[in-house]
């Protein structure tokens, strides 16, 4: 029944121009950060040939463009999360899923599905970039499946949040400017945590943060604590979300 | 056997404001109810919550046996529902909307291109299918709307104020469909407009101020209309006195100086007497006639010493 939802759903998506050029202007900007890195590691190769256990390809270009990807899908998630329940709201046609033999999980895991449908296929053009690197080198894969993970659960991380936003408001902006703040907020709750004690409280909060968790993936390092915090966020705000659908009909 | 659908004691109230109070009713299969009532009374609230969008405060819903607070998957396959506002994507074409609404109830992937076909054959869609549903006219909307309540032929459709907006023609249509459906399924008709519920509806019940006022057949509402008046139009009227003086005759007010109202006792219609009088006395009578109450005059009968009886009640405690 979700896929059914999900599937209409990415369907919707590729029907706007929306999905179309979110792809375009995500594939162009990390390009050209693909190729400044790769002109990067040009200028450093002869150095590196000189030094004990330099780091590879892998860890020099793959590390930051996926770094880079994070931040700039970001940006772009809510935006296409913003719609997805409140332009049903809009348009009324949460209705018809409500009449329908349904449970409010059906309608919320398949809202997911469709938007992670997407952004599946985004992390996969976003991987090809460093796949075509394979032409004149070698690859660490491991890394490079690290990456691929932690990308998709943070991915599937802001989906979740986003999803949320939009099922508090009517207005898809609003639901864009929450879930984006929110997202930023989680992001940037790691910086603090510099300054003070790790004895402190920045240290619990600093652990919350959405881009710990990442960093560590980045590096090739699979910590299954990083995934169960992504899994748990995720859930989370699924479990939110029904509830929030749910009490949508005992409300006015 | 028991009915359709039951509904057993429903309240919703929206803050303190009470929206549908103590509503029970029933629907027997193949049957078009109409649901009337002026604006505001609570109409869509309670179809709201027949159909599952809304949770009532309290009360119960049974459809075909299943309850549906406890069981809603099996309630809701047998229902279809129209709301208000037809509850498409315009971004989708017809066939790829009814699709969608098919899955979306469940039926199987081998049965589904008849289905679709079916629902749009019956609403007149077979001719728009590959067209966006963004570009269609509201009336096509609303048929696609329809289709949508009816692809999974439910035992019971609900619509939600179907010919609103749209134009004579349309309605007409629309009217014709819904007849048309009344044949195989239980429907479920609201509308504030009168004459369509005496064109459509088999029965009538009239909710005001989420409260249920009146229930009752096409025919008897239509014998409620009948008044007891005639109009008479004379080209030399006789004084007052004259008409009084003929049995059955209770009062008597000129409307104009050639028409004369004649109110008269149902027992005892003076219709004939009347004729006699005007030709003994040369009064010139051209016209005679029945009136009937207009639909909306027994509404709004109804819907108003409702409310004078609940404020007298007020007023008393």
């Amino acid at each position: 029944m979700m896929l059914v939802i999900a599937r209409r759903e990415l369907r919707s998506l590729f029907l706007s121009p929306l999905a179309w050029t979110i792809m375009a202007v995500v594939q162009v900007i990390l390009a050209y950060l693909f190729f400044s890195q790769i002109e990067f590691f040009m200028q450093i190769q002869g150095r590196l040939a000189g030094m004990q256990a330099a780091p590879g390809i892998t860890e020099l270009i793959v590390a930051p463009v996926f770094a880079n990807a994070a931040v700039i899908l970001l940006l772009v998630t809510p935006l296409l999360t913003m719609r997805l329940i409140s332009d049903e709201h809009r348009n009324q046609t949460l209705s018809l899923l409500f009449s329908a033999p349904l449970s409010m999980a059906d309608i919320i895991l398949g809202k997911f599905l469709g938007a992670i449908a997407f952004l599946l296929l985004l992390l996969f053009l976003i991987t090809l970039m460093p796949l075509s690197l394979l032409a004149g080198g070698t690859l660490d894969f491991g890394v490079l499946a690290s990456a691929c993970l932690g990308l998709m659960l943070l991915l599937a991380s802001f989906t979740a949040l986003g999803l949320y936003m939009s099922s508090l408001t009517v207005q898809p902006t609003i639901a864009a400017v929450s879930s984006f703040g929110a997202l930023l907020l989680l992001w940037v709750l790691d910086w603090g945590s510099g300054s003070t004690d790790a004895s402190m409280g920045g240290g619990v909060l600093a652990y919350f943060s959405l881009v710990r968790h990442y960093e560590a993936l980045l590096k090739g390092v699979f910590n299954s604590a990083d995934v169960i915090y992504y899994l748990l966020f995720i859930g989370t705000f699924l479990v939110l979300s029904i509830r929030r659908l749910d009490a949508e009909r005992m409300q006015s | 056997m028991t009915s359709l659908l039951q509904v057993d004691q429903l309240s919703r109230y929206f803050g303190p404001t009470r929206a549908v109070a103590d509503l029970s009713f029933t629907v027997e299969r193949g049957e078009i109810l109409g649901f009337l009532g002026p604006n505001g009374a609570g109409k869509s609230t309670t179809m709201k919550m027949m159909t599952g969008n809304l949770a009532p405060s309290a009360g119960q819903i049974t459809i075909n046996g299943f309850d549906l607070l406890e069981q809603p998957r099996q309630a809701k396959a047998q229902i279809g529902y129209l709301p208000e506002q037809p509850p498409v994507y315009r971004e989708l074409t017809v066939d790829e909307y009814l699709g969608y609404c098919a899955r979306l109830n469940r039926i199987e992937r081998g049965r589904l291109r008849v289905a679709v076909d079916t629902a749009k054959e019956r609403c007149g869609l077979t001719e728009v299918g590959r067209r966006l549903i963004g570009n269609l006219s509201k009336g096509f909307q609303q048929r696609v709307g329809i289709a949508q309540a009816i692809i999974h032929m439910p035992e019971l459709i609900v619509l939600d104020e179907p010919t609103v907006g749209l134009d004579p023609i349309q309605i007409r249509e629309i009217r014709a469909l819904i007849r048309n459906l009344g044949e195989e399924h239980s429907v479920i008709l609201s509308t504030h407009i009168l004459p369509e519920v005496k064109s459509v509806c088999d029965r009538v019940q009239i909710i005001d101020k989420g409260e249920l006022v009146y229930t009752d057949t096409i025919a008897g509402m239509d014998r409620r209309m009948q008044s007891s008046s005639l109009m008479l139009a004379m080209h030399r009227p006789p004084v007052e006195q004259d008409f009084l003086s003929i049995p059955g005759v209770i009062s008597v007010e000129s409307a104009n100086t050639e028409y004369m109202r004649i109110h008269f006792d149902p027992q005892n219609n003076p219709a004939q007497q009347l004729v006699a009088a005007s030709v003994a006395g040369g009064w010139g009578l051209y016209e005679l006639t029945p009136e009937r109450l207009s639909l909306e005059q027994v509404f709004v009968d109804i819907t108003c010493t409702e409310h004078d009886e609940t404020r007298a009640g007020e007023g008393a405690s």
